[in-house]
């Protein structure tokens, strides 16, 4: 890969980004589309500069829950996950309640959360864990399954305990499919999150849209949505930065090897 | 040689059944094989006859369904520990540099394991000295999928000696190899067994590979794979390439060969 191919590679989302809210603003004047239906963007980096303190503080309360619902996803899926894909009777005994249990649509379970813990950050918090736990449990199962048994056969056949095999090649093989499920988790856990603060919560951006819808304000509504997808890019990518950092092994044959 | 003490791996009786029920696979039958501390046997036989079973069952990988195992003079009931290993296709650990990968049984059989933390530096020049003496010298801070096919297989086999096992159980791992590769593995693996002389089973279809590395080859029949022949090699030591095309090797190939294709056409 020469050196403007690859310039070209990391300036590619910005101007596909850029060039679509141009081509949505042109549509919005061309088309005079009403600001309560469809605001222009620049309608939007209007409301967002009418209220920037507001919009700040409930992006932070919203950044907060879905963190911290995220670690604790992360903490409770990377366990179970050991735990199921280590051992067969783990797996035989939970795998039926873990599919019926994600088979739930997790917002049927906001309104449970309030009952227990009344509306606000609580709710807010497990919303995000309860939706991004699943995916990174199953994926840390499967990477541990995936042990090629000839590895199993030689750790045995050198004495290696149960705790051996899983620290030597179970957790190092399993780490590629944790980070690739932690993508996914944490673009997960903002949809719990938001969702949760539009059903029961008094700050946080879903309570902002939620508000700022029930007056009309469409561009304040939009301008949280910005707000949510930015947020979400962001932490994907430091995932994303996290697992090629972490998993170099499981990227072979890409660029690393020039890399050393 | 010493045939007449305590044979170092003893397999009486041993059969193996795969699976439970109507679909029950006898996998191999009534094996009785003796094979004496530093000897070194090859396996051979059509594929399925249950070579890789026998690995297991040898190493207490499997527990027999009849018969007993006996390594060292004890009962095999479970995996016994410190055995090498070494599998056709090389499974290194793709996290772990070549190095690293070559360490790997110092982390897990004592005493090494309770020395590592001490002893890192002499065990580090260890296996790189291991490495070098199958030409890898200056690969270990290569990751494995760096190397080529017979590199890893070389690193494999470090792997496998590393901690100077008594046992050595190599599953074909010269099979995927061209052929000039594999034949020089060949020669690296016998230097190896001369120098540290540990027990070693090879499982192998190559009937030169057999009877160039080996002390006795057993022939195995199809499945349900038995022992039908046990032929001794008593070529002179080190053996060299072109022994392989002199007329005592190649009949003892010979030999071999008909027995197999017998085999397969019963
Ligand atoms: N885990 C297993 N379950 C059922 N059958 C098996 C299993 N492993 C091997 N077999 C069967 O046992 C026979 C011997 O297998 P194996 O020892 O791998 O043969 P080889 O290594 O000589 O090719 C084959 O027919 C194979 O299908
Ligand atoms: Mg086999």
């Amino acid at each position: 890969m020469n050196a403007s191919n690859r310039q070209m590679q990391i300036l590619m989302p910005w101007l596909v980004t850029v060039a679509m809210f141009l081509v949505w603003e042109v549509a919005c004047r061309l088309f005079n589309v009403p600001q309560f239906i469809l605001p222009a963007p620049s309608k939007i980096i209007g409301a967002m500069s009418e209220y920037p303190v507001p919009i700040m503080q409930n992006a932070l309360q919203t950044l907060f829950t879905t963190v911290i619902g995220f670690v604790l996803a992360i903490a409770a899926g990377l366990l179970l996950g050991l735990a199921v894909g280590a051992s067969t009777l783990v797996y035989n005994g939970l795998y039926p309640l873990l599919i019926a249990f994600n088979s739930i649509p997790k917002v049927a379970l906001v309104p449970v959360f309030v009952i227990w813990f009344g509306i606000g950050t609580v709710p807010a918090i497990l919303t995000a864990f309860i939706i991004s736990f699943f995916p990174i449990l199953v994926n840390v199962a499967t990477g541990l399954a995936t042990i090629e048994p000839e590895m199993r056969d030689v750790l045995r056949s050198l004495g290696a305990s149960k705790l051996e095999v899983l620290t030597k090649a179970g957790i190092p093989r399993s780490l590629p499919y944790l980070f690739a499920s932690l993508k996914i988790a944490i673009t997960l856990a903002f949809v719990g999150s938001v969702i949760s603060e539009t059903v029961a919560a008094n700050d946080g951006i879903g309570h902002l849209m939620l508000t700022a819808s029930s007056r009309f304000d469409v561009p304040l509504v939009f301008a949280g949505l910005v707000v949510v997808a930015a947020m979400g890019v962001a932490l994907y990518a430091i995932c994303a930065a996290f697992e090629r950092r972490m998993t170099r092994w499981a990227f072979r044959g890409s660029e690393l090897i020039s890399g050393g | 040689m010493g045939e007449a003490a305590q044979p170092f791996v003893d397999l009486r009786g041993v059969s193996l059944v795969y699976g439970q029920g109507d679909e029950q696979i006898l996998a191999v039958e009534s094996l009785d094989i003796q094979i004496a501390k530093g000897e070194f046997v090859a396996v051979v036989g059509p594929s399925g006859c249950g070579k890789s079973t026998l690995m297991k069952l040898v190493t207490g990988l499997l527990p027999p369904s009849a018969g007993a195992v006996f390594v060292g003079g004890d009962r095999v009931s479970k995996p016994i520990r410190g055995v090498g290993m070494a599998f056709q296709n090389s499974i290194l650990m793709p996290w772990r540099t070549t190095l690293d990968n070559v360490m790997l049984p110092l982390e897990i059989v004592e005493p090494y394991k309770r020395e590592l933390r001490r002893e890192r530096a002499k065990y580090i020049a260890r296996a790189e000295q291991l490495l070098a003496s199958v030409g890898l010298g200056g690969f270990g801070a290569r990751f494995p999928w760096q190397l080529s096919g017979g590199m890893q297989q070389r690193a494999n086999l470090c792997r496998s000696i590393i901690h100077e096992p008594g046992l050595l159980m190599l599953d074909e791992p010269f099979g995927a190899l061209d052929a000039f590769t594999r034949e020089e593995l060949w020669a690296i693996m016998q230097q190896l067994w001369l120098d540290k002389r540990f027990t070693a089973v090879l499982v192998t279809h190559d009937l030169r590979e057999a009877v160039y590395l080996a002390d006795t080859v057993y022939v195995m029949s199809k499945r349900p794979g038995r022992v039908i022949l046990r032929k001794q090699v008593d070529l002179p030591r080190p053996r060299t390439l072109e022994m392989t095309f002199e007329p005592g090797f190649v009949e003892i190939v010979h030999e071999l060969r008909e027995m197999i294709v017998e085999v397969r056409l019963s």
